[in-house]
């Protein structure tokens, strides 16, 4: 594919910092600056700034921007307090992933939805697609805004350092719209898909630029590096976070990935809602489960998952842990068998046990 | 940019191969590879006494990001593995021309030495 990459408004910085540039999802972005395993130990033990302005933002506004995000989401959405946000599921009507997304409410009738790279475009079809009788709009900001992630125990000291904004009172899953390094019009949030502590903040598309370089060198002396997506991907799998295309998809329902939580069948009609009440009662099919490995070879996507001779899944996301130093991952896994003690998963003709984890690695 | 040694032979897979005057040789992967792969996490080495034709896959390098197989630059029998890459793999990263040699072994047919870069040559591929 000779497809064109877009680049975000950081891409000069990251190539500065001496990142290594890789295509995903449609965009060049930094996998690493000095080291994945250095960048997730600094995340887990001081601070990591990432560059995520590749997410798409879309607002959704208007008299009924509730209850039309309530008609396609799978969470609750007309609960969803203004400052506050919510991570939803957004399903077809046989219950596969759209995407998932955090919806953040401005108003009663204002909504900012943070949308997956890889499906923004598509994303914004659908919910138009969807929009029928309700009194509402939905509009493309993909290109106004960029996106910083600040993740680490230390990244609120770091940015308070910045910004005169009360991160002490914005509780997990609320967020403040303010000045961030002389920046106007930045939503920061407590939110983030490290399984640390942290703040996301949508900025500006053109302050990116000097707000990162403002935080870099307030944070450099908290121990706060640039961090890439190869550190984030770890990062978010100890934290069992799933990353859409792999733990959730279209052809896996939010009931399957272990999201369960998310589906709120007692809010009335969504989109997808017989399909994934069905699969609630009946059982799904087959179901995610999060592993470790006694061994050093890692287990990738696409390997195969076995009980005993009888191939039962595979393997949807792998890497190694640097926290646990050791190889962890997620399968898709048959029913019946993902309790089983017996799963093992093929490397390059190697089987090896895998161990099922009853919790996220981090918390 | 990436440390070529001029004294060693090399294959377009990356692999680089010093031979001894005793036509034993010892075989591991470039600095460009190990710079490519990230932070190596595992070697998956033979044991000694297999054999491998020139080009067969030998082993494979683990990193965070990726797994890749590692060639046989030369038809060879493995003498020895290096060992010490199990306790710290990330020798590959900080060492690859020294102590991430990989595997020790006895050539098979001298003449196919020949057929392998040389350091200009190798440099030239990347």
């Amino acid at each position: 594919m000779s497809e064109t990459l877009a680049r975000t408004p950081l891409h000069a910085l990251h190539v500065e910092l001496g990142a290594r540039i890789v295509p995903f999802a449609g965009w060049e972005m930094p996998v690493q600056y000095t080291g994945i395993i250095e960048e997730h130990q600094a995340v887990r033990k001081a601070a990591g700034l990432f560059d995520v302005s590749h997410m798409g933002e879309a607002r959704v506004r208007g008299r009924d921007a509730a209850a039309f995000l309530d008609r396609i989401m799978t969470n609750d959405m007309a609960s969803l307090r203004p400052g506050m946000a919510r991570y939803t599921v957004m399903c077809q009507p046989d219950g596969g992933c759209v995407d998932d997304l955090i919806v953040y409410r401005f108003s009663e009738t204002e909504f900012l939805i943070c949308l997956n790279a890889s499906n923004a475009a598509k994303d914004i079809a659908w919910m138009r697609s969807l929009i029928g009788p309700f009194k509402v709009e939905v509009l493309d900001e993909c290109a106004a805004w960029a996106q910083l992630a600040i993740q680490g125990p230390l990244a609120e000291r770091i940015l308070g350092l910045a910004t005169a904004l009360p991160l002490g009172t914005i509780k997990r899953f609320g967020f403040a719209v303010g000045e961030v390094a002389g920046a106007s019009g930045c939503v920061v949030s407590r939110t983030g898909y490290t399984g640390s502590a942290g703040f996301e903040i949508y900025l500006p598309a053109a302050s990116a630029v000097q707000v990162a370089r403002t935080l870099l060198e307030l944070g450099k002396p908290h121990g706060l590096v640039p961090a890439g997506l190869g550190a984030r991907d770890s990062l978010r799998l100890e934290a069992n976070y799933p990353l859409y295309g792999h733990e959730i998809s279209e052809r896996i329902s939010p009931i399957q990935a272990g999201l369960g939580w998310t589906v709120k069948f007692a809010k009335g009609e969504f989109v997808g809602r017989e399909a994934l009440r069905r699969q609630a009662e009946a059982g799904p099919a087959a179901s995610v489960i999060l592993f470790s490995l006694d061994d050093r070879r890692i287990a990738r996507q696409g390997a195969q998952v076995y009980a005993g001779e009888t191939p039962v899944g595979e393997v949807l996301s792998g890497t190694h842990s640097p926290t646990l130093n050791k190889p962890i991952g997620t399968a898709l896994v048959a029913a019946g068998f993902t309790g089983s003690a017996e799963l093992t998963v093929d490397i390059r003709g190697h089987r090896l046990p895998l161990r099922v984890a009853v919790e996220p690695f981090v918390k | 940019m990436s440390n070529v040694p001029a004294d060693l032979r090399y294959t377009k897979d990356h692999e680089w191969i010093r031979v001894a005057a005793d036509g034993t040789a010892t075989i591991g992967i470039t600095d460009h590879a190990q710079a490519a792969l990230g932070d190596v996490t595992f070697v998956d080495l033979p044991k000694a006494g297999k054999a491998f034709a020139a080009g067969d896959v030998f082993g494979a390098v683990e990193s965070v990001k990726a797994a890749s197989d590692l060639y046989s630059p030369v038809a060879c029998e493995i003498l020895e593995a290096n060992g010490s890459l199990n306790d710290t793999p990330d020798l590959v990263n900080r060492e690859p021309y020294g102590g991430a040699w990989m595997i020790k072994v006895k050539v098979r047919n001298p003449g196919e030495l020949a057929g392998l870069l040389d350091a200009a040559g190798y440099a030239a591929t990347l």
